[in-house]
């Protein structure tokens, strides 16, 4: 029973496990859900999904399968016949932003409906050759029976479960699944890789061992002994650069920066602009009067604080490289001789880049930078966060 | 046994369904969702609606798990011990009962709620999976086993602030409650204000709509806020014209809805910019 449908959801990637497929089971058993797919719908999400982020994969999961038809494919076989201009129009409201930026990059819309087409034609072929689950479904992505002939939906007798079947249609959860987005509660999980416990502060905890002891030792006379609760003992210092190319990623760094305050007690944050030189500062109104010498900074952190540089590396060469490279004033030492002291002072030294790791190919700083770091650039994803919060623990 | 909402609390086809599936397989349901969508009031309206007592057990960042099932108070027992107190003899006088052996050892199966289960440290979920699987725990000052009288109804409600363990989530069905849509949102200020003015009711949720679209607001006014914020406009008698006045572009008494410097600021800005542009 109702095997298929749990192999589906795990095709789709919906982490449910046998325990919750035979609660579900025993749900139906109850008569919880009874001949009717919306409650079914209702009644499956609470046993299988256990997590908001989930529900986009199990609303695709469940389409998948109470349709049994490739959805690509109606795509497809719709797209035969349809006003240019209205396919369009549906194709805007189906694919989010990113996904419309993607079609365009790759050659724009009209390039990728020729492509449309000419798999249309081999489909067609393939289909009437007597697949069934063409038969079987049908309401097209583009919807109006009208215009889809073939894929016609058997919806007379269906009407009542219009409802639900929008839901999971309509996949309203989809900007919940965290492959896509980097949230501030995300970045917490992924920073407390970093969590090193040790006792410091007053002392409010009662230590049993201490005080059974200590009471012995004083001849029966209760001797309470206290001891400091544990707290997260990690030292942390990030550096934010910031201005010019580093302005489209002001929110991601304001998520993480929100993140660290509440993950470390021990946190302190400067800012510089490109590259690291002889000074940082700690506040932006006041960068060009109140500087800190990172000389200062090297002698008052001792090295077991951990270093985070945040920034996307993208700048002229020369930056890194030279005496006076720098945008803003005159450098006596190139920032690359900066940086190199920063990871001789510092144990532990991570670049996190929010530049998609994609891109990191063609640009000379950023490579001249990831060299000095010793390859210890991270892009600022939940993967990456991880990979770099395990690299400062080791 | 059947939950479909009570008189002051309206809850969704979606929610009654998972109110019902935890019920009838007595598994704890975990219900998450934004801030003021009613979480923790879904557990008081139950135990309401069944007429069962209520037993809340609210979490703190310091809660530790065995703190639900039960304390031994030994620095007591020390010290009595010094006095020559008699109860000394007893352990048993020193174990002080959590709201988990309360729940269970109840006449009639109560609603157990564990309030903002996420606020505990990341391990709290992990330490409750055998008692909330088995309905059981073991005292070991006493040997004594509790076993529950009759499962409780356990609701667990989370803001997500931290991520929950694996085997704790499998233990539990799980429900997000969605922000209210307009019509239901509709439903619930009736329950709340029968009697309210019909006008006044309309613009005013056209104004709260607006407001939760205002990109950039760090935290979107939520159902609670609403309902505050419409018990304030009846309370001062606000004109339904004065809402819909694009004059002000703040709507009157905000600070029942806008909670945060940031977006009030944010928003007065805004308003700087309409009034600029009329």
């Amino acid at each position: 029973m109702l095997v298929d449908f749990f192999q589906t959801m795990r095709e789709y990637r919906v982490p449910c496990s046998i325990r919750e497929y035979l609660d579900l089971i025993n749900a139906c058993k109850h008569h919880l859900a009874f001949a009717d797919l919306d409650d079914f719908y209702q009644l499956s999400r609470i046993c299988l999904v256990k997590d908001e982020r989930h529900f986009d994969k199990f609303d695709k999961a469940f389409a998948h399968y109470f349709e049994g038809i490739d959805r690509l494919d109606e795509v497809l076989m719709s797209a035969k016949g349809i006003p240019e201009e209205w396919m369009k129009s549906e194709f805007e409201r189906l694919f989010s932003k990113e996904e419309m930026d993607a079609i365009e990059s790759q050659g724009g819309f009209d390039e990728l409906m020729k492509k449309f087409r000419e798999r249309l034609a081999e489909q067609e072929k393939r289909h009437r050759g007597g697949n069934k689950m063409i038969g079987t479904g049908g309401t097209s992505p583009f919807g109006a029976d009208g215009f889809n002939p073939e894929g016609m939906r058997v919806q007379q007798g269906r009407s009542r479960h219009k409802r639900a079947i929008k839901v999971w249609e309509q996949r309203n959860y989809r900007n919940l699944d965290d492959d896509v987005e980097l949230g501030i509660r995300n970045i917490k999980v992924a920073l407390r890789r970093l969590r090193k416990f040790a006792r410091q502060g007053a002392a409010e905890e009662l230590d049993l061992d201490d005080t059974i002891s200590s009471t012995a030792n004083n001849a029966g006379f209760l001797d309470i002994k206290l001891v400091p609760e544990r707290h997260n003992a990690v030292k942390v210092l990030l550096f934010f650069d910031i201005g010019g190319t580093m302005d489209p990623f002001v929110r991601i760094c304001e998520e993480l920066f929100s993140a660290a305050k509440t993950e470390f007690k021990h946190m302190e944050t400067f800012y510089f602009h490109n590259c690291l030189y002889e000074s940082v500062w700690k506040d932006n109104r006041r960068r060009s009067n109140e500087r800190t010498k990172t000389w200062d900074i090297m002698r008052k952190f001792t090295k077991d604080y951990k270093v985070i540089f945040v920034g996307d590396a993208m700048m002229a060469p020369y930056e890194v490289t030279h005496v006076g490279g720098s945008v803003e004033h005159w450098n006596d030492e190139p920032g690359a001789a900066w940086l190199a002291r920063m990871k001789e002072h510092f144990s532990k030294v991570v670049w996190l880049n929010p530049v998609p790791d994609s891109q990191w190919g063609w640009s000379g700083s950023l490579n001249a930078i990831r060299d000095i770091m010793e390859d210890n650039m991270y892009p600022l994803t939940i993967n990456g966060l991880e990979d770099a919060m395990r690299e400062l623990s080791r | 046994m059947k939950f479909t909402g009570t008189k002051e609390y309206v809850a969704t086809s979606e929610l009654q369904m998972a109110v019902n599936a935890a019920i009838t397989l007595q598994r704890p349901l975990l219900i998450k969702g934004e801030p003021g969508t009613g979480k923790t009031m879904l557990a008081e309206q139950l135990a309401e609606a069944l007429d069962t007592p209520l037993i809340q057990w609210h979490i703190k960042s310091t809660t530790k798990a065995h703190q639900g099932l039960y304390e031994y108070d030994a620095v007591s027992r020390l010290r009595d011990s010094q006095l020559g107190n008699e109860s000394v003899k007893d352990i048993a006088n020193y174990i002080k009962k959590g709201k988990l052996w309360e729940a269970f050892t109840g006449d009639k199966p109560p609603v157990l709620l564990i309030d903002e289960i996420d606020k505990a440290d990341i391990e709290f979920p992990n330490d409750l999976l055998l008692e909330l699987d088995k309905m059981e725990f073991f005292v070991y000052e006493t040997q004594e086993r509790i076993v529950a009288k009759h499962r409780p109804i356990i609701i667990i409600t989370s803001n997500n602030e931290k991520e929950l363990p694996d085997a704790f989530l499998r233990r539990c069905f799980f429900h997000y409650i969605d922000f209210p849509d307009k019509e239901t949102m509709q439903k619930i200020v009736d329950v709340h204000f029968p009697d309210i003015k019909k006008t006044l009711l309309a613009e005013a949720m056209d104004v709260f709509f607006d407001l939760r679209k205002v990109p950039g607001l760090k935290k979107k006014p939520s159902t609670s806020e609403l309902v505050d914020w419409l018990k304030l406009l009846l309370a001062d008698d606000v004109d339904p014209e004065t809402l819909r006045s694009k004059e002000t572009a703040i709507p009157p008494l905000y600070g029942a809805m806008v909670k945060n410097e940031q977006d009030v600021e944010l928003l007065q800005k805004l308003a700087f910019m309409s009034r600029r542009k009329g």
